[in-house]
């Protein structure tokens, strides 16, 4: 196997280096690229598909990815035109990358807050880290569909929270945010609730056990 | 040899800020009250704005620039002021003024930012505008651009999502400058390619855009940074749709060699993830896909023009010299297969 660092390289650089690299391999081999962002995964993965490469991506970090390029003794004989039909090879690549391909990207994500503070040690650092990250989450190109809050996250949805700006700006993107009624009531915030709906506890688990995905920070 | 690597980064239209992205912000921007003068602001999805100051005559307002295209200070210096211009005639407007905008770096030779300005002064004058001051700051990178002032007749606005069923679409200048010029940054360009690909970029959108004036034209567009697919889905405005014929869209033969080496820009896939989901391919190859995508520095006009008038207008804008050709049409809404097929449908 090969390994081409294409970190920090624009395209078509990194598609360049590893077609390089599949020329040293004179013949059937793995070819690794990291690059640091997914238009440069995409683009690989193009070259792998019309190529008729098998092709595997992964996110190794935040701005780090892996794209393993499979080259078998025939793939370089197939032509671009017959790959172009080959449906069942078509989407086993996408299944492969759909975590670093956008259109297969929009996906069920629910956001669960369960308390007001991020991570366990210093309260006060939690607060800001949850600011922090409720923030990012509006930035995100790709949106959670829901955002749940109950228990201590049910305060973030209310008066005096620092994240309702953040939290409107994602519920006016779409995004629904549901705050659990009960905790409303228990923690006496019901009057002061600012943003999104009260929601029970069926609507919780439901959203829960039909999301693709649930983040809790 | 130093210098000339920091000039030439991923320049021109790829460098733009993908559509995607862009659409979060503006969203969330607040809007202040409606000025009735106003004639085109960026509820639309045009990039210039249209004032209106009197009867017959409204002010077209629009900038452009961007980071190194080519090598050549000059020749990138009248390639970014084509560009910037073109928002104009892509309005049916005149230039009449226009001010730099430059970014260069401190230590870097004065001599190259004064080629880069005497190209992009050429133009202005070419366009028939005065050139009447600018902006200068200080950057890691090389930047360049105008903000161009021109008119228009208020009644005489081309907007780019006025089309209409039945229209023909008239692309003016080849496709796959922005994969050419990719190529060219890694080597793997030839002359003659390059060569004809800055002639298109510096080619004004001049007299394209007069010749146009002549006929119906009931929407027009530059295509630019979105590439031939994004520019067009705009000019569908979610309420049209078109037929394209991928065998009559004038394009780079070596756009499409470059394509299939896969020296493609990351601004391209962008556009394809943002647009693909609007466009039904019938039976094209990878590498034209990859040139309808591709961002074109300095692109040509796509008009919709009144079905009976196309041939004349082609035949007109291929007298003076442009590669243009008819390249598809606006459906007809009351068709009914029309209706049940995506936004834009291309056929060989």
């Amino acid at each position: 196997m090969i390994t081409v660092n294409a970190m920090g390289d624009a395209c078509p650089i990194p598609v360049v280096k590893t077609k390089n690299a599949i020329k040293e391999l004179r013949g059937a081999g793995e070819v690794q690229t990291l690059v640091d962002n997914e238009i440069a995964v995409q683009n690989l993965t193009k070259m792998a598909k019309q190529k008729g490469y098998g092709v595997k991506s992964q996110k190794l970090e935040e701005n780090k990815y892996e794209v393993t390029l499979s080259i078998s003794e025939s793939s370089e004989n197939v032509s671009s035109e017959q790959k172009m039909t080959d449906q069942d090879n078509q989407v086993v690549n996408h299944n492969d990358v759909s975590e670093c391909y956008p259109d297969a990207r929009k996906k069920n994500t629910v956001v669960v807050l369960s308390s007001s503070t991020m991570g366990e040690g210093d309260s006060e650092l939690g607060a800001i880290l949850m600011k922090g990250f409720i923030y990012a989450l509006s930035q995100q190109d790709e949106l959670p569909t829901t955002i749940l809050m109950y228990n201590g996250g049910a305060k973030i949805a209310c008066e005096n929270s620092p994240s309702l700006e953040d939290l409107r700006s994602l519920e006016a993107q779409g995004v629904e945010i549901f705050t659990c009624g009960t905790c409303l009531n228990h923690y006496g915030l019901t009057e002061q609730l600012k943003v999104g709906e009260v929601t029970n506890m069926y609507v919780i688990a439901e959203k829960m056990t039909q999301a693709d995905l649930v983040v809790k920070p | 040899m130093e210098e000339k690597i920091t000039f030439c980064q991923s320049g021109g239209c790829t460098a733009k800020l993908g559509a995607g992205i862009l659409n979060h912000v503006l969203e969330k921007l607040p809007k202040g009250e409606k000025d009735a003068n106003l004639l085109v602001g960026y509820d639309s999805r045009d990039d210039a704005a249209i004032y209106q100051v009197s009867d017959d005559t409204a002010i077209v307002q629009t900038l452009d620039f961007f980071p190194p295209v080519v090598e050549d200070p000059y020749t990138f210096g009248k390639i970014a002021a084509t560009n910037a211009l073109s928002d104009i005639y892509a309005m049916g407007g005149e230039v009449k003024t226009a001010l730099n905008i430059v970014c260069f770096p401190e230590k870097m030779d004065l001599n190259i930012l004064g080629e880069i300005m005497r190209g992009g002064s050429e133009k202005v004058i070419e366009a028939g505008g005065t050139l009447a001051g600018g902006h200068s700051i200080q950057d890691a990178t090389v930047k360049y651009g105008l903000s161009v002032m021109g008119t228009v007749h208020p009644k005489k606005i081309w907007s780019n999502n006025s089309g209409r069923p039945g229209d023909r679409l008239i692309l003016t200048k080849k496709l796959g400058v922005g994969i050419i010029c990719t190529a060219n940054r890694v080597n793997e360009a030839s002359e003659e390619a390059m060569h004809a690909a800055i002639t298109s970029m510096t080619t004004l959108n001049k007299k394209a855009s007069e010749i146009c004036r002549k006929y119906e034209i009931h929407a027009c567009t530059d295509v630019t940074g979105f590439g031939f697919l994004g520019h067009l889905h705009e000019m569908m405005d979610g309420r049209l749709r078109c037929k394209i014929y991928a065998d009559q869209v004038p394009v780079f033969p070596e756009a499409l060699s470059y394509a299939d080496e896969f020296l493609l820009t990351a601004a391209g896939q962008r556009n394809r993830n943002h647009v693909e989901q609007y466009v039904d391919f019938t039976d094209i190859s990878f590498v034209m896909e990859e040139v309808l995508f591709d961002p074109q520095t300095s692109g040509g006009l796509l008009v919709a023009v009144k079905p009976e008038q196309a041939q004349a207008l082609v035949h007109e804008l291929q007298e003076a010299g442009l590669p243009a050709a008819v390249v598809g049409e606006i459906s007809e809404t009351d068709d009914p297969q029309t209706l049940q097929n995506k936004e834009i449908t291309i056929t060989k």
